[in-house]
This record gives C-alpha cells, structure tokens and sequence, in this order.
C-alpha cells in the first residue's frame, strides 16, 4: 500500500489501558481496521493492577500519526497514551538466540563483549540472552550469524522515559 | 425481594426511560423475555433481528432518544451485525442487548454460540461481555451513557444466560461508573472560536457545510447563517438541520449534490463545517476539495479533524457550545457572493444514456410474468420527481422521510424539502440496501405525531420485507412509496456510465406483485401507473393506518446532477437537471 514516495517515521507509544478482557484485540484491532503498521509490541501489567501498558512501535507516514493517537483515544479502554520518540528514554528489547556450539570460546568471547549471557547449553548449542536496544541485538545476531543461528525469538521494545529529578 | 440478572435488565431499562425496545426472543435471552412479561416496558417484536436493529437506530435518529434492541445468541446476535455497522458509520446512540450461552459453555462451540463481543468490536462503539449478573445494572448504565454522549455510536452488551438467570446479590446502583478514559469535550477552544469569528467576519465568500452533527444544534445553524448571511450546504446526513425552503439553503453537496452546493464549495474562500467528515462521496476528489478555501472544522469527535482534510481553525466540542460562543450580534452581508452562486454557469457535461432495450436479463424467459413487458420497454411511468414533489407539499414539508439506499434515497434527498432536524432518516455511511422498512417503524414509534412515509426501490425493500408483518401487526401508520423502476437502478446507472451499459444482473423484473404482496400482509395498496394516479396518491398518504404506494418509475429514469467518484466537484454530469433551488421555487411551493 504504501509508495517508496511516502516518509515512514518510527514512533514509540506507550498505551496505558484498563486490564480488561479483550483490551489488547482492541487497540490490534484498530490498528488492522486503519491499515496502520505495528513494527513491534509489547504487554504487560503496570505498578497499577487495573492497569496494562501496551508499548507499540509503529512505521507511518508522519501526518497519519496524529490520527493514530486520536483514534487510540477513542476506545474508551484507553487511559493515557504517551509518545516516547522525542522523549528522553531507555528502551530495551529481549532476545534469545539459539547457535552452533563448536566454537563455544569464539561465542563465549563474543558474549562477553555484548554483556549478553549463555542461559543454555547442550552438546551441539548454546543459548544466549541479551537485552539491550534494537541495535545492540541486531549487531550480535549479526555476530553470531556466521556461526550457525538455528532459532530466534526477540520480545518488543519496552521503554520508560527518564525521571526529571 | 432478590432479582434475577434479566429482571434487573428490565427494571435498569425502565429506570433509563427506555420507552420501545425492538427485539427477537430465542434460547439465551428467553430469560429477558420471561421478565418482560407483564412489564410495561414495549416490546416491538420485529421479523428479522437486522429489521428489529434498523428499528432502534431509525427510532433514536428521529426521537433523539437511545435506541433499544435485543437479540439471542449466535445467529440472533450476528444478525444484528450490519445494523450495527449502519449505526455506527452514522453516530446513532444504540444500545444492542445480546444473550451469550452459559459461561461454562463459552468457548466449547456450544449450540448457538458465537464470538459476538469479538465480531462487533469493530463496528460498535465500545462493547461488553458480562458474565456477572452484579454488574449488569452499572454496565448497562454505562453503556446507555457511552452510546449517548459524545459523538453518539452503538453499545453492545453481550451477557451469558447464567448471568441473567442467577440472583443478583448486592445492588448493582451503588457501583461507580469507572471511565477514566472516557472524555467528552464540549467547550471549544476560546482562541480557536476566536480566530474562527474573525476569519469570518473577513471572509468574502463564506460557505456553511453542516453534516449530521448539526442535527441537534439546528437553531443555532439558522442563527448562524442568518445573522451572518452564510449560505449552506448540507450532507446526506444533515438535511433538516437547516429547512429545506430557505433561501440560503443550496441543497446537497458531493456526488448527487446541487450544483450550486458544489461550485459554491469550490469557489468559496471559507468552508465552515459543522459536524461533518469529509467523507469521499462528499469530497469527490480531496485534493481539489475546496481549493481556494480556508477550512474551519467544528466536531466533536477529534479524531475526525485532520482525518481528510487539514484544518485550517480546529475546533473540538459539541455544535451548540461552539455556535453560542460564536456567534455575536454582528450583521453580516454577502449579497454579491449569494448573488455569484445563484447565477453560476455550469459546465454543460453529458453522461452516457441509456441505452434503450440492451437489458441482458431481459432476455430471459422465466425473469417475468409472462404478461408484463421486460422492466426496459415499460409503457407507463411517473416521473420519481412528480410524486416526491407532490408527497412533500402534501404535508407542508412537515413530514418524516426514511428512505432505503440507492436512486430511491437520492430523489428523496433532491426532491422533499425537510424543514425540521431529525426527519430525514436514511442511511449514510454504510449504504444499507433494507434500512428503510424497518427504519421507518422506528421513526414512527419515536414521533407518533408525525407522518413517516418511507421512499424505497424495489431493490432495497425486499432485502427486509419482512417487516411488514411488523407494521400490519402493530398498526404502524407508515406509507410506503415504493418506486418500482424494476432494476436495480444505481448500480444499472453506473453501469450505463462506466460499464458500457452491460447490464449485469441488475434487473429484477415484475416479481413480486408488490401490491398483491402487501395485501397478503393485510396492509392496503395502490399503484400509481401514471398522473391520472396522483388524485389516489394523495388520498393514500392521508389514510390513516399504513399504506403501500407502488409507483411504476421508468428504469432508464437516472440521479442527476452526477460527480464521478475521484472527480473534482466541479466534473458534474448533467448539472441542469438539477431540483430546482430554493430561491426559484418561490413562496407558493405547497
């Protein structure tokens, strides 16, 4: 749908919604019905129980954003919603990587270099966790490529704007 | 005395004033059913759970009030869809009660069991799924208070049967209303009304586009264009927000508008819409939409500002707030403007015509009585334009219109003159093809007082027709003039424009007998085959209970003036045959 022409900027929001049933297809819902572009999502409980914090990244053309926060605040489940791209942040993904163990001291020096962790080991692989932002992951995956990556799950972005204090 | 979950449901709905609900029983609300017995809530049992949600919504748009409806699990509940869709395009208050199998039976593929929270959450407002018979009283509160505030939209509330079947064990009334999220602006902003008053106040061509938001704030739009001398455009949905026979009042804009309506929008230098959205049968082509205007967009609902169009004055709050803080005492003129649209050249640009006798259908044997002519070379005919005409002088202009979807509602929309908000009743957003029927026994309960006289084609009545059981077993005094033209007329004029007249599968021919037909639901009849008719006509519509008016139009009769879709509102096809306007129809219009 959308042309090369169009600028697609990257955006973080994090939703604060009631923790209610079918919250979570809501806001999916309404992203699918507008033909608006989840890059990556992530749910969880908050400080507050009756409360979960949906942070979405999302690609879309710069004068469609605003429309996406106004059609998020429409659903009535939706309590505050909070852009965090120009905001000062940390943002942290998760991602475990499962790679070809034979050279298990290259790998090992590798992970250290990243801070990342081996969680699992077995003859053949090791597993490795690290967290960190999209960047740190994508250039240990990159890393370890080489190597013999047979699986990878990675969570979505989470992020917190820094206190002012 | 303990209630059940269903008797507080009854007695919840008497509290809120519900006067009507619409409504089909089956095995997961006969709980509800079982407690409206004997309560004086009204039930309207319709024929058709679609037919019973048209209802509703035709009776909140004419009354104002939240419409009722209730449905049983699974296929009862899945019928409602689409007139909860039609609701929802349109922003009609609607609140739909549906019964969900026994909570332990949910997800189990239980017999008539569907997903009815999942399946609606796109087209409702908000929806619920209660499997607490305590909540039922706060919940269904909060949905009528959702569905009505704001910009208004359908609620539905899905409640398992074991909920309304247990005994309810503390009161339900002392729950708060949790809706943190839930914010309804109605001030405007200050400094935006502000910059609005003076843009108009420096505007040389004003032009006022109200759409079905102004509905509600129609004196305040007359005061508006009045005081300031704004001429006006209205949308589908916001005719009767401002009367049909003034003279600033140009009629429709968009695709089936006045060309007055839309050159003035695209020579006006400030568009003021009032609760109106842009939509793309409005717009025609957006980026050609109003070119040489700055555009001040009054709504309620934020979201739609910006959506289509960038706003030049945002203005967020509830069209009466807004038009109070507006207007001051200030008398404006623009005669050289009004004067301009008044005398506008049209482009003289011709659509194709019919093509006479091509009907593929019409060849074929078993698609007619074998003693009626194919729909194509039918001999007599009424022009749409004479009866609508005729029917709206009849009543002074003081009647209410349902309409169904197609040419039918078009004519209607060029030819009666409404002069009061909420009685034009008629499907916008969605294009509901069976809106009508149903639509207009809703309209009727909700303004007894008045007369409701549904315009229909012979394409959209039978997608409900159902529903004239419903009026012949209530009583409902609704006329029907059925505009039989025997094709599916809009879509048979695209296809003569852009489909080379290849007439696929739009001709209905001669079945039913729809004066026979009404007959058979003990509601009378007349067919109007030509002027000698008209005597008749008049007579029909003045009877007292309801009556079925067949009119016989030529399939070949087409919806002028005509902006193809992606075109530019000046692009119009056959911009003289447009209804006459109001300034030449003169003072003696009766």
């Amino acid at each position: 749908m959308m042309s090369d022409a169009i600028k697609l900027e990257k955006v973080i929001l994090a939703v604060l919604v009631r923790n209610e049933p079918g919250v979570l297809s809501r806001v999916t819902g309404l992203f699918t019905r507008r033909g608006y572009n989840i890059h990556s999502l992530a749910v969880g409980p908050t400080e507050d129980i009756r409360v979960s914090r949906i942070t979405i990244v999302i690609e879309e053309a710069e004068e469609r954003l605003e429309q996406v926060e106004k059609q998020l605040h429409k659903l009535v489940d939706v309590l505050k919603i909070v852009n965090l791209t120009n905001a000062q942040r940390v943002e942290r993904e998760l991602a475990l990587i499962q790679v070809n163990g034979e050279k298990r001291s290259d790998i090992l020096q590798i992970v250290d270099i990243f801070r990342a962790k081996i969680v699992d080991v077995s003859p053949r692989e090791v597993m490795v966790e690290v967290t960190g932002d999209t960047e740190k992951i994508d250039a240990l995956i990159q890393m370890l490529d080489g190597y013999g990556i047979s699986e990878i799950v990675r969570t979505g972005k989470i992020a917190l704007a820094r206190s002012n204090q | 005395m303990a209630k059940t979950g269903a008797e507080v449901l009854v007695s919840t709905l008497k509290d809120l004033d519900v006067e009507y609900v619409f409504g089909y029983p089956g095995g997961a609300v006969l709980p509800i059913y079982d407690a409206l017995y004997g309560s004086s809530l009204k039930h309207i049992l319709t024929r058709h759970e679609q037919g019973a949600a048209h209802a509703a919504d035709g009776y909140a748009r004419a009354s104002g009030k939240v419409g009722v409806v209730i449905a049983t699990s699974g296929p009862g509940a899945t019928n409602l869809v689409t007139g909860l869709a039609n609701a929802y395009m349109d922003s009609v208050p609607m609140v739909a009660i549906t019964g969900q199998v026994q909570s332990g039976l949910i997800g189990k593929d239980s017999f008539q069991e569907a997903d009815v929270f999942g399946i609606t959450m796109p087209i409702t407002k908000h929806n619920y799924l209660i499997k607490d018979e305590n909540k039922i009283e706060a919940i269904l509160k909060e949905a009528f208070y959702i569905a009505s505030t704001g910009r208004p939209g359908p609620v539905l509330v899905d409640i398992t049967k074991d909920a309304l079947m247990n005994y309810v064990s503390k009161s339900g009334s002392k729950q708060r209303l949790e809706l943190q999220g839930y914010r309804v602006l109605k001030e405007g902003h200050p400094r935006q009304i502000a910059i609005a008053r003076k843009l108009i106040k420096e505007a040389n061509k004003p032009l006022i586009y109200a759409g079905g938001g102004a509905q509600d704030a129609s004196k305040l739009l007359l005061k508006l264009a009045e005081n300031f001398n704004i001429p006006v455009t209205t949308t589908l949905m916001g005719i009767g927000a401002f009367p049909g026979n003034h003279e600033l009042n140009l009629g429709m804009l968009g695709m089936h508008g006045t060309p007055w309506a839309n050159l003035a929008v695209q020579n006006c230098d400030l568009l003021i819409a009032i609760g109106a959205r842009f939509d793309d049968r409005v717009t025609g082509a957006l980026n050609k939409f109003a070119e040489k205007a700055k555009i001040v967009h009054i709504d309620i609902d934020a979201a739609e500002i910006g959506k289509n169009v960038p706003a030049y004055v945002p203005i967020v709050g509830d069209a009466n707030t807004v038009l109070t803080e507006l207007i001051d005492d200030t008398r404006l003129s623009h005669k050289d403007w009004i004067l301009e649209i008044q005398n506008f050249e049209f482009p003289a640009q011709t659509a194709k015509e019919p093509k006479r006798g091509d009907c593929v259908n019409c060849t074929e044997p078993n698609m007619h009585f074998a003693e009626l002519p194919p729909p194509c070379r039918q001999k007599d005919s009424v022009d749409p334009k004479v009866v609508l005409e005729l029917a709206s002088s009849l009543f002074k202009n003081q009647l209410i219109v349902a309409t169904d979807v197609g040419q039918n509602q078009m004519w209607a929309a060029q030819y009666i003159k409404i002069e009061k908000p909420r009685s034009f009743i008629t499907s916008g957003g969605l294009g509901t093809m069976g809106y009508g029927l149903p639509a207009a026994i809703g309209a009727q309960l909700g303004r007894p007082k008045e007369q409701v006289v549904l315009v229909t084609g012979d394409g959209s009545i039978q997608m409900n027709i159902q529903e004239l059981a419903t009026i012949a077993a209530y009583n409902i005094p609704v006329k029907v003039v059925l505009l039989n033209n025997r094709v599916l007329g809009m879509v048979r004029q695209w296809q003569t424009i852009f489909y080379n007249g290849r007439y696929s599968q739009t001709c209905t021919g001669s079945i039913p007998d729809f004066c026979a037909l009404a007959n058979a639901y003990s509601i009378p009849s007349l067919r109007v085959k030509g002027l000698d008719d008209l005597d008749e006509f008049k007579v029909a519509l003045k009877a007292e209970g309801p009556y079925f008016i067949e009119v016989a139009v030529d399939p070949d009769e087409s919806v002028w003036p005509m902006v193809a879709p992606g075109a530019s509102l000046c692009e119009m096809f056959h911009a003289s045959k447009a209804p006459t306007p109001s300034w030449q129809r003169g003072q003696n219009d009766e």
